[in-house]
């Protein structure tokens, strides 16, 4: 992979800490380039499987373009190669919700997705949501209401609930319940983290926040 | 890491079955089935034709008929919160939101869903099974306890999709284009038995693809409902529902489909407890005389007798529901 392009990506505001880490170590270098690119679908004949095909990402307000082979899912890709380490890859099957990412705002497993079908959406994952090191309300709410405990589920979470809350910004304790039914949690975190999306919920609706 | 394949995204139907003729190809659609099975081994692909370019298979239209079309590639989500689905079709409402979870339900295509392939563990898992080409289906002596306990036969294995069943309780036909042109299929038809032949679940053939599902106008006094059983309250399989859709005249029941998921190797279609309910009104001995008719004739394995008393607890509840709505 290490073939693929040596610029590191990093956040608007620099290069942080894992974008740092993930620079340097070079195993995980990415080929995102920042810019105006028209998006290109691989509509042309296919090549010869493992080859990569040109595409663009919209993730988080930017545009990335590269390089990916079309078995590269979208969790391999933002985490190996754009640095965006925040999504989990859990199970990979589509069972445990830790890669949970926003397409065009509605909640999707980035591991059972192709980074070649995302093309053309806007992506959103938890890298997305603060506003600089300004958290969301919503990130805020999980804090308050101590809502992990080893923490791995959470970006997948906090992802769950803002698609939910984006569709439905008054949810019932049923709403929230069925709302987070793909999201798993293995330290049993679930009663904090159904508080937590209602707190945000409320405190949303109270000031418009984000 | 996914086996490698190449990838298209035609624009056109043409270049679509175009694409699919061609040995190794396999439509993807929400993928959510799909690169599971790739991911495990289950089959290969040589090539992915994704149909997400194709947007005329997308959505839902009102027929002038009163039916409704409903595109394949739209999404369980979708189906789920249509108003005219939830109005005229409510069993197809339920299944749909009953599926899943909500990330499966936005991505997962009702195309998809009723073309999924086997949840049977010895399916998924390495295990050179009858409908991998095998010579047996492990599950008749293994673990078999979320098998079949009707239509079995060379394989035990049970259809895992909710809307099927729900899309037969409603009298659905699928329309499919192939390289021969289009052709219309009854849901009733659409799915494969075991005997026939266990190596497909559907009647579709390599290079075609399921384009839309049409549904008739409902009866003018129509009700029905869902009812799913599972493990978890949410984000399962069904490990025994009913989908049941009656037409009324007043109280009298004038035609119904009682239609049971989880419980064969193809939506299972209980013909004698809908005419035990026919011409009748819903009372508790008629719910009762029906659940126990749908549960007749199961031929359990060693792990799935429980199955035969949840038919008769799906049915049931399913036709209490109606009455207390009708
Ligand atoms: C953890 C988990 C839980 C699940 N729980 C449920 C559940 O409770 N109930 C339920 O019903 N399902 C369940 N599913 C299955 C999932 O909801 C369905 O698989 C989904 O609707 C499939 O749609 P898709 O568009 O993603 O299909 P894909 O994965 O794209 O395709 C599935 C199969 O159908 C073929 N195909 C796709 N579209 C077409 C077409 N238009 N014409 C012909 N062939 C086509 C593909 O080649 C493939 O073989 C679950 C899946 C997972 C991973
Ligand atoms: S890693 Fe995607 S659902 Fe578990
Ligand atoms: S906080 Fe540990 S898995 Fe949820």
């Amino acid at each position: 992979m290490s073939d693929r392009g040596k610029q590191g990506p990093c956040g608007p505001q620099g290069v942080s800490r894992r974008g740092f880490l993930t620079t340097v170590s070079s195993s995980a270098a990415a080929a995102a380039v920042v810019g105006a690119v028209a998006p290109t679908v691989a509509e042309a004949a296919p090549r010869d499987a493992s080859e990569p095909t040109p595409i663009v990402l919209h993730v988080n307000g930017r545009k990335y373009r590269l390089a990916v082979e079309p078995r590269e899912t979208l969790i391999s890709v933002l985490r190996e190669r754009l640095g965006l380490t925040g999504s989990k890859p859990g199970c990979e099957r589509g069972e445990c919700g830790a890669c949970t990412v926003l397409l065009d705002g509605s909640t999707r497993y980035s591991c059972m997705t192709l980074a070649v079908e995302a093309q053309g959406h806007i992506i959103t994952t938890i890298e997305g949501l603060a506003d600089g090191e300004e958290l969301s309300e919503l990130q805020k709410a999980f804090i308050h209401e101590d809502a992990y405990q080893c923490g791995f589920c959470t970006p997948g979470q906090v992802m769950a609930a803002e698609g939910l809350l984006r569709k439905n910004p008054a949810p019932t304790m049923d709403d929230v319940r069925l709302g987070m039914s793909g999201n798993l949690c293995r330290c049993g975190a679930y009663g904090h983290i159904f508080k937590a999306v209602q707190k945000a919920a409320s405190t949303r609706r109270a000031g418009g926040a984000k | 890491m996914l086996p490698t394949f190449t990838y298209i995204k035609p624009t056109t139907l043409d270049q679509a079955v175009r694409e699919l003729a061609t040995p190794g190809a396999r439509a993807c659609s929400g993928g959510t089935d799909l690169l599971g099975c790739l991911r495990d081994r289950v089959f290969t692909a040589e090539k992915l034709v994704s149909l997400n370019g194709l947007t005329e298979l997308r959505g839902v239209t009102e027929l002038a008929n009163g039916g409704l079309r409903i595109g394949a590639l739209t999404t369980l989500t979708e189906v789920a919160t249509h108003a005219l689905i939830g109005a005229k079709y409510q069993v197809l409402a339920a299944a749909a939101a009953a599926a899943a979870s909500p990330q499966l339900r936005n991505q997962g295509t009702i195309g998809g869903n009723i073309c999924q392939r086997p949840r049977c563990w010895y399916y998924r898992g390495d295990f050179a099974c009858a409908r991998k080409g095998g010579d047996i289906c492990f599950a008749k002596e293994g673990e078999n306890q979320l098998h079949a306990i009707f239509g079995g036969d060379v394989c035990v294995m049970v259809h895992p999709s909710d809307t099927a069943p729900a899309l037969m309780a409603l009298d659905a036909s699928v329309r499919l284009v192939g390289p021969r042109g289009t052709r219309t299929v009854p849901m009733g038809e659409f799915f494969v038995l075991p005997s026939k032949d266990h190596t497909r679940e559907t009647v579709v053939e390599p290079g075609e693809l399921v384009t839309e599902l049409v549904l008739p106008p409902p009866p003018a006094l129509a009700v029905s409902t869902y009812r799913k059983l599972r493990a978890r309250g949410a984000w399962d399989f069904a490990i025994t529902g009913a989908a049941v859709a009656l037409g009324l005249r007043g109280k009298k029941i004038e035609s119904a489909r009682v239609v049971l998921s989880g419980v064969a190797p193809v939506p299972w279609r209980v013909e004698a407890a809908e005419k035990e309910l026919v011409g009748h009104e819903l009372s508790d001995a008629l719910i009762e005389r029906a659940a126990q008719r749908a549960s007749a004739n199961a031929t359990p394995l060693s792990g799935n007798a429980y199955k035969v008393a949840l038919v008769r607890g799906a049915v049931a509840e399913a036709l209490s529901d109606l009455r207390d709505k009708g």
